[in-house]
C-alpha cells in the first residue's frame, strides 16, 4: 500500500535523485575521515606504542583531502553537497567557499604539526586515555564547523569540538588542569548555550537553519525583522568562544594548563573558529541586506559595538602579556590581542577588511600554535621551569631554536618581513578609511606593545646566559626529529608567508569577496535560478 | 499558549542566571543545567505550539497542513537534549574531581591556575 502511494509522488523538488558527483564527496570527507581515525585510534588505545603510526599519516591524508577540496573551490567556486539526499533548505547542507576551505586546510597543516610534536610530549599514559582519539574528533569538530552551511549544525560542531577539548585538556588530572579545565568548561558550556539561544530566535524569525536560505529571506524582507538583537546574541556568543575582552578570561586561566602540544592546537584553532562563525553568521545576517539598503554606511551600532570591543581586547591582551612571568601564559594574552585585531576586520567590515581578518586569522593559527611548541621546548631544556626568570640561555644551548623563536616573535607582533606584517598592514589601511582614528591607533600600539613583551622574553630567557654558579651550565641540548620537524616546518611557512605572500593575499581577497557577496554561495545552494 | 511558555522560559532563564552567579560550582552547575532545559523549552515554543495534530501526510495530500505541529524543533530539542545531558554528566564528574583535588568548591579559593602571589616580570636585564 505505501509502495503505491510512493510512486505517484514527486520527488524531485525535495530530493536530489542524481548520484553525488565523485568530487564532491570531498566536501564531507574531511569530517568523515577524522571520525573514522579517530575511532580506530580509539580501538587500539591500549597499543600506545603504535598510535603515532596511525595518527602522522592519517592526518597527513587529512591535509591531502583539504587541499584538494580547496584547490576544487578555488577553481570551481562554492560548492554544497546534501546529506540524505534532501535538497535544501530541508535537508542539512556542506556548503564550502574558499573561507571555509582555506581555514580547514591551515588547520590540517597545523594538526599535521601538533600530531607530530605529540609523539615525545605525550608520555604512554597520555595516549593510554585518548590523546589521538580525542586529538582527531576535534579536528572532526574543527573541519565541520569550516565546512556546514547549517546553523543548527554549526552549533553541533563547536559541541563536538568542545567535548573533544574538554578531554584533551584534563589529560593528566593534574591540580591545575582541573582548574583551569573548571574554568574552560563552565565559560564555555555558557558560550555555546547562548548560540543555541540565538540560533532559537533566528528559527523563530526565519522558519528555517540553512545559511543562505536565511541570507535570502533577509534580501526579501521589507526591514522589519528584528535582526540587531538576534545578531548581537550571536556576536556575544561568539567573542566569548573567541575568547574577546569582556569574556576572555577563561583562556589566559587554562590554555597553560595542560600538555603543550594541546595548548598549541587549542591557540591555533578554538579561537579561530569563533572568529569564523561571526564572519559567517555576519555575512548571512547583514551582507545582502546592507548592498541593498545603504551600500555607503559600514559602520551602524552593532558594528561600531564590535569596534569598541576589538580595541579594547587587542590593548588588554598586549597588556595582560606584558604582566606575566609564564611565558605559556603571556602566549595566552597574546592569542586574545590577535582575536582583537582579527574582530576590528569584522567591525569595518568592507572588503579589505574582511580580507585583513581572514589573512590574520591564517597567520595567527600558524604563528601561534609554533610559538607554543617552541615555548614548550625551550621549558624542556630548562629542566620543565615556564618561567621567563627560569629559563635561561637558550641561545648558548641551542642557537636554531632562539633564532627560530625570535622570527616567532617578530612574526607575531607584526614585524616584516613575517606573515604578522601583511594582514596588519592591510587592517591599518582599511581602519584608516573606514573606522575612527582611534582603531589604526590601537592596531598600531598593540603591535608596539607585544614587541615589549616578546622582546622582553627574549633577552631574558633566550640571549641572558644562565648565572654563574648555578646548576645550569649552558652545556649544548640538542633537538629531537619531531620536536624540530613541526617547529621548523611551520617557521618556514610562516616565513614563507612573508616573503611571498602574494597566494595568501588573494585567498584572502576572494574569500572576504565571497563573504561581501556571497551570491555564488547562495547560487551553489539553490542554483542559479533563485537569485535574479 | 506561547505567551504563557514565554513567562515559564522566561523564568528558568532567572533562575538559572541567579544560580550562576554564585561562586560555588555545584549551585553553577545547577544552574546550567536549568539554562539548558530552558533553551530547549524556548526553541520549542519558537516553533509554533499545536496539540492534537499529529503531522502527518495523509494518502491523498502532499504536503503538511498548516495547523499540524511542528516536527523540527523535536528534533533540534532532542539534539540538544542529548549534548546538554552529556555535558551536565562530565561537568558533574568534573567538578567532583576538582574538589577532590582542590579541597573547595568555591571558585574564589580555587588558584592553582592562576596564583594570587603571582610574582611580575623583572624590569631589568
Amino acid at each position: 500500500m505505501a509502495g503505491s502511494s510512493e510512486a505517484q509522488i514527486d520527488l524531485t523538488p525535495a530530493m536530489n535523485l542524481e548520484p553525488v558527483a565523485l568530487l564532491d564527496w570531498l566536501i564531507v570527507a574531511p569530517v568523515a575521515w577524522c571520525i573514522l581515525v579517530g575511532t580506530i585510534l580509539l580501538m587500539v588505545r591500549k597499543n600506545t606504542a603504535r598510535h603515532h603510526f596511525i595518527a602522522i599519516p592519517a592526518m597527513g591524508v587529512q591535509v591531502l583531502i583539504t587541499g584538494a577540496l580547496l584547490a576544487q573551490i578555488v577553481i570551481n567556486g562554492p560548492t554544497t553537497m546534501v546529506m540524505g539526499r534532501w535538497l535544501p533548505p530541508f535537508g542539512i547542507a556542506f556548503t564550502v567557499d574558499i573561507l571555509g576551505a582555506v581555514l580547514a586546510f591551515v588547520a590540517a597543516v597545523v594538526a599535521l604539526a601538533c600530531t607530530i610534536y605529540g609523539v615525545r610530549d605525550v608520555n604512554s599514559s597520555g595516549r593510554r586515555y585518548g590523546f589521538y582519539s580525542f586529538f582527531f574528533l576535534l579536528m572532526a569538530g574543527v573541519s565541520g564547523a569550516f565546512l556546514t552551511g547549517d546553523i543548527f549544525n554549526l552549533y553541533v560542531w563547536f559541541e563536538v569540538l568542545l567535548i573533544a577539548s574538554f578531554g584533551l585538556l584534563i589529560l593528566g588530572s593534574e591540580k591545575g588542569q582541573l582548574d583551569g579545565a573548571t574554568k574552560y568548561a563552565f565559560l564555555n558550556l555558557v558560550a555555546t548555550t547562548l548560540f543555541l539561544i540565538a540560533t532559537a530566535y533566528l528559527y523563530g524569525i526565519f522558519g528555517t537553519l540553512n545559511m543562505a536560505d536565511i541570507a535570502l529571506k533577509i534580501a526579501q524582507s521589507d526591514g522589519t525583522l528584528p535582526l540587531n538583537t538576534v545578531a548581537g546574541l550571536f556576536v556575544l556568543a561568539f567573542i566569548m568562544k573567541a575568547a574577546a575582552f569582556p569574556v576572555n578570561f577563561w583562556l589566559p586561566a587554562s590554555y597553560h594548563t595542560p600538555r603543550v602540544v594541546v595548548s598549541a592546537l587549542f591557540a591555533g584553532l578554538l579561537t579561530k573558529v569563533g572568529v569564523y562563525a561571526i564572519l559567517r553568521v555576519y555575512t548571512m545576517l547583514f551582507s545582502l541586506q546592507r548592498e541593498a539598503l545603504e551600500p555607503t554606511v559600514n559602520i551602524d551600532a552593532l558594528s561600531f559595538a564590535v569596534a569598541i570591543v576589538a580595541c579594547l581586547t587587542m590593548v588588554l591582551g598586549s597588556v595582560g602579556a606584558l604582566a606575566q612571568t609564564n611565558v605559556r601564559r603571556l602566549l595566552g594574552f597574546l592569542v586574545v590581542s590577535g582575536i582583537g585585531v582579527m574582530l576590528m576586520g569584522v567591525a569595518i567590515g568592507t572588503e579589505a577588511a574582511l580580507g585583513g581578518t581572514v589573512f590574520y586569522a591564517l597567520h595567527s593559527i600558524l604563528v601561534m600554535t609554533a610559538l607554543y611548541i617552541a615555548a614548550g621546548m625551550a621549558a624542556k631544556m630548562c629542566g620543565g621551569a615556564e618561567d621567563m626568570t627560569k629559563i635561561r640561555g637558550i641561545y648558548q644551548k641551542n642557537t636554531l631554536l632562539a633564532a627560530i623563536t625570535l622570527m616567532l616573535f617578530f612574526a607575531v607582533a607584526g614585524l616584516p618581513p613575517f606573515s604578522g606584517f601583511w594582514p596588519k598592514l592591510m587592517l591599518v589601511k582599511a581602519s584608516i578609511e573606514g573606522a575612527p582614528w582611534w582603531a589604526p591607533f590601537s592596531i598600531l600600539l598593540t603591535g608596539f606593545l607585544t614587541t615589549i613583551a616578546v622582546g622582553r622574553v627574549w633577552a631574558l630567557s633566550y640571549w641572558k646566559p644562565a648565572d654563574e654558579g648555578s646548576e645550569d651550565k649552558n652545556e649544548k641540548t640538542e633537538l629531537a626529529v619531531t620536536d624540530l620537524v613541526p617547529l621548523v616546518g611551520l617557521t618556514i611557512i610562516v616565513v614563507g608567508i612573508g616573503l611571498f605572500p602574494q597566494t595568501v593575499f588573494e585567498l584572502a581577497y576572494q574569500s572576504a569577496e565571497q563573504l561581501v557577496n556571497p551570491t555564488a554561495y547562495i547560487e551553489s545552494v539553490f542554483g542559479s535560478e533563485v537569485v535574479e | 499558549m506561547e505567551a504563557w511558555m514565554a513567562v515559564v522560559v522566561g523564568a528558568l532563564f532567572s533562575v538559572s542566571i541567579y544560580l550562576m552567579l554564585s561562586k560555588h560550582i555545584i549551585r553553577i552547575l545547577i544552574g546550567a543545567a536549568i539554562l539548558g532545559n530552558a533553551v530547549n523549552l524556548l526553541i520549542f515554543t519558537n516553533g509554533r505550539l499545536t496539540r492534537e495534530v499529529p503531522p502527518i501526510i495523509g494518502a491523498d495530500e502532499s504536503i503538511l497542513s498548516a495547523q499540524a505541529a511542528n516536527p523540527l524543533p523535536q528534533a533540534l530539542v532532542l539534539t540538544a537534549i542529548v549534548i546538554a545531558f552529556s555535558f551536565f554528566a562530565f561537568l558533574l564528574v568534573l567538578g567532583y574531581r576538582a574538589y577532590q583535588e582542590l579541597g573547595s568548591d568555591n571558585t574564589d579559593e580555587m588558584r592553582v591556575a592562576e596564583p594570587v602571589d603571582d610574582q611580575t616580570p623583572p624590569l631589568g636585564y
